[in-house]
């Protein structure tokens, strides 16, 4: 297969980075005020080595206290999210699965909305209440998933995963409006929330993620192999010697790790870890090895953006950031489907 | 190398394997056959460690297979199964890597010039070294399958397990595959649904019946008809492979058979005798064309000038049966130097038919008791050829021992005609270009034997006997005239 310039130029960590950087700058650099990326490059290097600046403070501030956290939150979740599909995609052998889609991400956002309807808080846990418990019913959530699929129909058919999704989102979604309707008032705002969002939250919300974010990543990118090897079917990964049991787990927890701790950050976030892998691939091909690097700096690229857009296009307003991930995401999830779907029937 | 002790298997209810008990040695290719249902791939699963043993035990280089991690049993034996399932985005050669998996440390997996070598050498081994940076969806069922088995040699292992590997394969990529196993020398358990290629491959074979370990031995001891019978519920012909020692088997298909009054024409004229057949008669004969064992429609019996020579007769005689519009693959052909016209003929038809045809000509006569004697080594013309017809199912020793009964007829009667051999004065058994056809309908009534006293050979004897009499007369007679 010839690749195009595009392909190639798109196939490489250097250009990958780059683009991730200009995305970042661009993020930081527009809003209500345009900051010039000078001014975003000699603040960043104030903040970090104290070397001297011209920078107003008021621009800097806004450029440290809001604009910065908030693009590397949007980053760091659109990473998490994509890393996220690409190992639900190994694991379940199917291109349409995301943390979205199978309703993982609904099963982390009921945890989050436990928290804040029962004003949970652990003191062993601490702030990481919030991320743990969403983890927690993300993992939950992703075993019911696998077993029900299992249980649906041995060989996991395409079809499958879409119903699951839809029946998780449905029931979760509920779930979600019974707590809202007895609760009142204070979690109107929840519905916002659960849009999904990157807005206001500042560096302590970063700083909440970054843990999970970090040992969530390590534990996908230690297992490329496994994720490799999974890509060909359980029989095939057991035969070369995969601990299938341990492997998996590691990789679900580590997955569900990126998942519930993105949806307790920035609420449900649609189609990131289908959109993402998927524009990958057809980059790099299916081998982990580059995928998921990639998926890894696209993924963060792509919700930088999205974001931008969302606080750009009906300004001074905002959208909610899942409005926009969705709005790119569902046609390619149909389009997904249906090719699957063609290719069952043997039509071309 | 494996030793299966007792195993039984079920999936709840299901009872799939039954105390099943064998040992496959080393560098063995040893093959499971049975009917679908039977086992099979549970025994190939259990032996991959898909399925956890229920009861039984299962050693592997004298250690049970339970006490083996899972990197150092993908050291020790690779699985190729019946279908890969393409991941799409693949190339082969990353497919073959994934082989490597069980020589990688966990923690930190070092991808070394040895991992290279072996996925290079793998590639090589299965002819796909061209196509390793395909993509895996570009490549033909054969090849992904081949790319699925450099994969399992990318294991290096001691043994390779095999569920049905050449299905969705076409002839030409089956006997590719098996040919490169079969040179591979691992050890080789492999599931077979082709009786026969099972046969041609396999040192040892393993017959399961309803989890039954029925039988297991070499295919020469275990491919006859009765046993097959037995374990496929089918009835199936034994014959052998035509250049190995090596059984095969066949399917009799269930055709109806018309009941056939008439089942032979003869046509006779200046140049030739045609005996057709209304449908294909197995054959065994020492024809010019067509001998030995075939089937076959048309008998050709064709008339040439004693002074007919030839440098390749039988080249020379396919053309004459072309000319004359026979398919020389449905033909038994013969020459004889006696006019066809004094041909004599005989049948019967009680509980068996049966037609015989003869045309003899003893002016070269030879007694086969005294022929060292003789001097000569170029047989002249001069010849009885015999053809005889049985509408009955023949065994393949009956078919010798017909030609036994009617050669003995044969020489019975040109003792009592008192034909002697030219050059030893003694009488004669035969001439030097003797011919005869023995060909039978295959339908109705089935004889293991023909032997001279047998209620067909005795028909055939006594067929040939009177015949060969009566076409010696009319070549004494003919000669007599001529004189």
């Amino acid at each position: 297969m010839p690749k195009s310039f595009i392909q190639t130029f798109l196939n490489n960590y250097m250009s990958a980075s780059l683009i991730a950087t200009f995305a970042l700058l661009l993020g930081v650099s527009i809003g209500s005020q345009s900051i010039p990326f000078s001014s975003i490059w000699e603040t960043v290097l104030h903040q970090l080595f104290h070397t001297p600046t011209n920078v107003p403070a008021t621009v800097s501030q806004i450029i440290v206290a809001i604009r910065l956290p908030r693009v590397i939150l949007a980053f760091l979740i659109g990473a998490s999210l994509a890393l996220a599909g690409v190992a639900f995609q190994a694991l379940l052998k199917n291109v349409l699965a995301d943390p979205y889609t199978i309703g993982v991400s609904s099963g982390a956002a009921v945890g989050a909305v436990l928290v804040f309807f029962f004003q949970l808080q652990f003191s062993i846990l601490g702030r990481f209440t919030l991320p743990i418990v969403s983890i927690i019913f993300a993992l939950v959530t992703l075993l019911f998933v696998l077993l029900f699929a299992r249980l649906a129909e041995r060989n996991m058919a395409m079809e499958t995963i879409v119903l699951i999704g839809i029946i998780m989102n449905a029931f979760f979604g509920s779930l979600i409006s019974l707590m809202v309707a007895f609760s009142g008032e204070e979690l109107r705002q929840v519905i916002s929330w659960l849009m999904g969002s990157v807005a206001m939250r500042g560096w302590s919300y970063v700083s909440l993620f970054v843990p999970f974010f970090i040992i969530g990543s390590l534990g996908l990118f230690a297992h490329i192999r496994e994720l490799n090897a999974f890509s060909f079917g359980e029989r095939v990964a057991a035969n070369i010697g995969v601990h299938l049991l341990q492997k998996k787990l590691a990789i679900l927890l580590s997955a569900s790790l990126l998942t519930g701790a993105a949806v307790a950050v920035s609420g449900t976030i649609g189609f990131v870890g289908l959109v993402i892998p998927h524009m990958t691939r057809l980059i790099c091909g299916a081998n982990h090895r580059k995928l998921l690097p990639l998926s890894f700096l696209y993924g963060g690229t792509f919700l930088v953006l999205a974001d931008v857009v969302a606080r750009t296009i009906v300004s001074p307003r905002e959208l909610p950031i899942g409005v926009i991930t969705a709005l790119i995401g569902a046609p390619l999830f149909a389009i997904l489907l249906f090719k699957s779907l063609r290719r069952k029937t043997g039509s071309t | 190398m494996i030793d299966v002790k007792d195993v039984s298997y079920r999936y709840g209810e299901k009872q799939v394997l039954r105390h099943v008990s064998f040992t496959v040695y080393e560098g063995e290719f040893f093959g499971i056959l049975g009917p679908n249902g039977s086992g099979k791939t549970t025994l190939i699963k259990l032996l991959s460690r898909e399925l956890a043993l229920q009861q039984g035990d299962i050693f592997v280089c004298g250690q049970h297979i339970e006490t083996y991690k899972p990197k150092q049993y993908a050291k020790l034996i690779a699985t190729l199964p019946q279908h890969t399932d393409v991941s799409f985005g693949y190339t082969v050669k990353e497919m073959v890597e994934l082989g490597r998996y069980p020589y990688q440390s966990t923690l930190f997996p070092k991808w070394t010039k040895e991992d290279e070598q072996v996925v290079s050498d793998s590639l090589h081994a299965v002819t796909l070294a061209h196509k390793q940076h395909a993509l895996l969806e570009q490549l033909s069922g054969g090849e992904r399958q081949r790319a699925a088995l450099a994969r399992a040699l990318a294991q290096q292992p001691r043994v390779l397990l095999l569920d049905e590997p050449t299905n969705h394969m076409d002839v030409a990529q089956q006997f590719k595959l098996l040919n490169l196993l079969k040179q591979s020398k691992l050890t080789i358990v492999a599931i077979f649904h082709d009786i026969n290629i099972a046969s041609l491959y396999c040192d040892r074979l393993l017959f399961l019946r309803d989890g039954e370990a029925v039988a297991c031995g070499t295919p020469k001891e275990l491919l006859n008809e009765s046993m097959i019978a037995s374990v496929f519920e089918t009835n199936m012909k034994r014959y052998e492979h035509p250049v190995l020692p090596k059984p095969l088997v066949t399917f009799v298909p269930f055709l109806e058979q018309p009941m056939n009054d008439v089942l032979w024409h003869v046509k006779q004229n200046e140049t030739m005798i045609v005996i057709e057949t209304v449908k294909p008669f197995k054959v065994l004969s020492s024809a010019l064309v067509g001998g030995g064992t075939r089937w076959a429609t048309t008998f050709v019996n064709r008339h040439v000038p004693l002074d007919y020579r030839c440098d390749d007769a039988k080249e020379e005689m396919i053309q004459f049966l072309r000319q004359h519009g026979f398919d020389e693959q449905w033909t038994v052909g013969m020459m004889t130097a006696v006019c066809v016209n004094d041909v004599a003929f005989a049948s019967v038809y009680e509980d068996v038919r049966l037609f015989v045809a003869v045309t003899a000509g003893v002016g070269n006569a030879v007694d086969s008791a005294q022929a060292w004697r003789r001097t000569d080594v170029v047989a002249s013309p001069g010849t009885i050829n015999t053809f005889i017809f049985i509408d009955a199912h023949l065994s393949e020793a009956a078919f010798v021992q017909a030609l036994m009964t009617a050669t003995e007829a044969k020489a019975k009667a040109l003792y009592d005609k008192q034909v002697i051999d030219p050059q030893t004065h003694t009488i004669a058994t035969g001439t030097s270009t003797d011919s005869t056809v023995i060909a039978a309908s295959q339908q109705g009534t089935y004889y293991e034997y023909a032997g001279t006293i047998t209620s067909i050979g005795k028909q055939i004897a006594r067929l040939v006997y009177e015949a060969t009499q009566t076409a010696i007369d009319r070549y004494r007679k003919r000669k007599g005239e001529s004189r």
